[in-house]
């Protein structure tokens, strides 16, 4: 074997060792994460409010919290990236304005979350007046999706074939009815992982809700739903200490003496969430996929 | 009678048209919504950040050359105390350190997954990438808490708050983002520049090196760009990790701060329209800034590296 050979062999060697590496980072996050947090999760850790001073407190309505939130934003943000990702994929042409638009979206997209939080504060907190509320943390978190929910969306609606668009037309259809009749639904499984996945990033977003959806989480009357009643669950004017907000509240200024148990508790219910939304992305998708198509 | 009636209803635009031109509307004005959104965060970012200099009177110079951050009061020469650089010094260190030792991980990773065991990458390496995308900035600060901040004290002495620790969790952080785009750009160099190289004689390594990674190299500075764009806007984790001690550096384990941590510990405890509070939004400026520049920087890379096929 001449010495190029040898040094071939070498070099895949250390990329092995390098991926070998990475792939034991992630073995011993995810190990670390759950191995230190399930054990102190209980279903009264995950159902009783949070308690400041004394031990055993849970994350009940952080959690509820969480999912409220994540669903106010997708019911917000979803119209809007869905129409945003129609005209760009089906209307736009090729010109400066096109290309305008894609460029600020790729902007909004890269744009830093704590950014995007102090905008949140500063339009629907001070100058809107909604105060530290759900409403605020719901309108911020739309912001942060738009961008890759539209991309995701957008990447969706190009995978359907132009022969299903030429079916429409040729059928009489107008262009919009084709996008909305035939297009859309084509989409549909891809649209739906989309949604999923952009769930997962939002659920997991503390930075921008820091400032908008408030770092309190006053106490629930779980028997009240009516939402213009100020200690209903879903008031939306009430301030909202998210799941992933709790975890840094905690570690940056918490005082209760079980502080690690804690947030090691808190972290493992949030990948886990996490995991559960990006495994039922792909898993939801192809069902749908399945389901309209009769294709196996 | 019967003519003006038929050509009224022959000129009126159909229901059809009527539906086509309004869905046609409702999507561009929901494109424009979000344009309007990327035009007020800058503006309003914009007036907020500068309102320092012009209502608040502190120059420009002392804001980026000066060392003490303590707003509201004044510095020994008698300036105001706004002195940004030990954020900026902060922000950049964690920022350029993560991503000199992300980049050789990341691209010895993404070689593997495309060039040496696209099997095994796809079945394994894949998944790895899409999971640590995944987990939220505050687990990695409390992981960064919990495990990296006593390894940083127990190894290199200090409290183990600081930029190296802010490092480490950064490195992890902005992996799977240059791992997944140079995996991207390697698998977009034709297959036949590979074969043209093993025909010459060139064995793997040689093709990887000397063929694949330079005709891929623009795609993986895009990469490197897009993850020192996440790291230096990341708040949370590095807020957690690094110390927050508005000083000059002095060392890698000495307490320090970075942009977004001061802006995420400081907001909430200052006044509307205050200096204190003006100051805040001058860091938030900054970053915006700066996260402008590194698109600016993806856009250049691209537009002069683009593959010529």
């Amino acid at each position: 074997m001449n010495r190029t050979q040898k040094q071939s062999r070498f070099a895949i060697a250390c990329l092995k060792a390098v991926a070998g590496f990475v792939v034991l980072i992630l073995a011993f996050l995810i190990g670390y994460i759950f191995i230190t947090g399930l054990p102190n999760v209980s279903w009264h850790f995950l159902t009783s409010p949070a308690k400041a001073f004394n031990a055993g407190g849970g994350i009940g309505i952080q959690l509820f919290n969480s999912f409220y939130l994540l669903l106010l934003a997708m019911l917000i943000s979803l119209p809007i990236a869905l129409g945003a990702a129609i005209y760009l994929n089906e209307y736009a042409q090729d010109n400066w304005f096109t290309s305008t638009i894609k460029t600020s979206i790729e902007i909004l997209s890269s744009l830093p979350s704590v950014v995007v939080g102090l905008f949140g504060f500063l339009l629907f907190v001070v100058q809107f007046n909604y105060g530290f509320s759900i409403i605020s943390g719901a309108l911020t978190l739309t912001i942060f999706n738009l961008p890759l929910l539209t991309r995701n969306i957008e990447d969706s609606l190009s995978n359907v074939s132009d022969d299903q668009r030429q079916g429409g037309l040729g059928l009489g259809l107008s262009k919009y009815e084709t996008i909305i009749h035939i297009v859309v639904p084509a989409s549909l499984p891809g649209i739906i992982s989309g949604i999923i996945l952009c769930s997962g990033r939002v659920f997991g977003e503390a930075a921008a809700l820091i400032y908008t959806a408030g770092q309190s989480a006053p106490a629930l009357n779980f028997g009240d739903w009516n939402p213009f009643n100020i200690d209903s669950p879903l008031s939306p004017l009430r301030p909202a200490e998210t799941l992933a907000v709790h975890i840094w509240k905690i570690n940056s200024e918490g005082i209760m003496p079980d502080l690690t148990q804690v947030s090691s508790g808190s972290a493992a219910v949030l990948v886990l969430a996490i995991l559960i939304f990006n495994l039922s992305a792909r898993y939801i998708g192809r069902k749908v996929f399945e389901r309209m198509t009769s294709v196996k | 009678m019967q003519n003006q009636k038929l050509a009224k209803q022959l000129m009126k635009k159909s229901k059809t048209a009527r539906y086509e031109r309004f869905g046609h509307l409702l999507s561009l004005s929901a494109l424009l919504l979000i344009m309007a959104i990327v035009l007020g965060i800058i503006v309003f970012v914009a007036s907020k950040g500068l309102a320092t200099f012009f209502k608040d009177g502190v120059s420009v110079k002392d804001f980026f050359t000066g060392t003490l951050w303590n707003p509201g009061t004044k510095t020994p020469a008698g300036h105001q105390a706004v002195g940004a650089l030990p954020m900026i010094v902060g922000s950049f260190l964690v920022t350029i350190l993560a991503a000199l030792l992300s980049t050789p991980f990341a691209i010895g990773t993404a070689v593997y997954m495309t060039e040496i065991s696209p099997k095994r990458g796809a079945k394994i390496l894949q998944p790895v990438t899409e999971l640590l995308v995944g987990i939220p900035s505050v687990v990695y600060g409390f992981i960064g808490l919990s495990v990296v901040v006593p390894f940083v004290r127990n190894t290199f002495g200090g409290s183990g708050f600081g930029i190296l620790s802010g490092t480490f969790v950064l490195f992890v952080m902005i992996l799977p983002t240059i791992v997944s785009m140079t995996v991207d750009s390697l698998r977009g160099v034709p297959q036949f520049y590979r074969q043209a190289s093993l025909a010459l004689g060139a064995t793997k390594w040689q093709t990887i090196w000397k063929v694949v990674l330079r005709a891929a190299t623009p795609g993986i500075l895009t990469a490197v760009v897009f993850g020192m764009a996440r790291a230096f806007g990341e708040a949370l984790a590095v807020q957690m990790v690094i110390g927050n001690a508005a000083l000059m550096p002095q060392n890698l384990t000495s307490p320090a701060s970075t942009l977004t941590s001061v802006l995420t510990a400081g907001m909430g405890n200052t006044v509307m329209g205050s200096l204190q509070n003006d100051a805040l939004w001058s860091l938030a400026l900054v970053l915006l800034v700066m996260s402008l520049f590194f698109n600016l920087l993806v856009h250049m890379i691209g537009r002069k590296g683009a593959f010529k096929k």
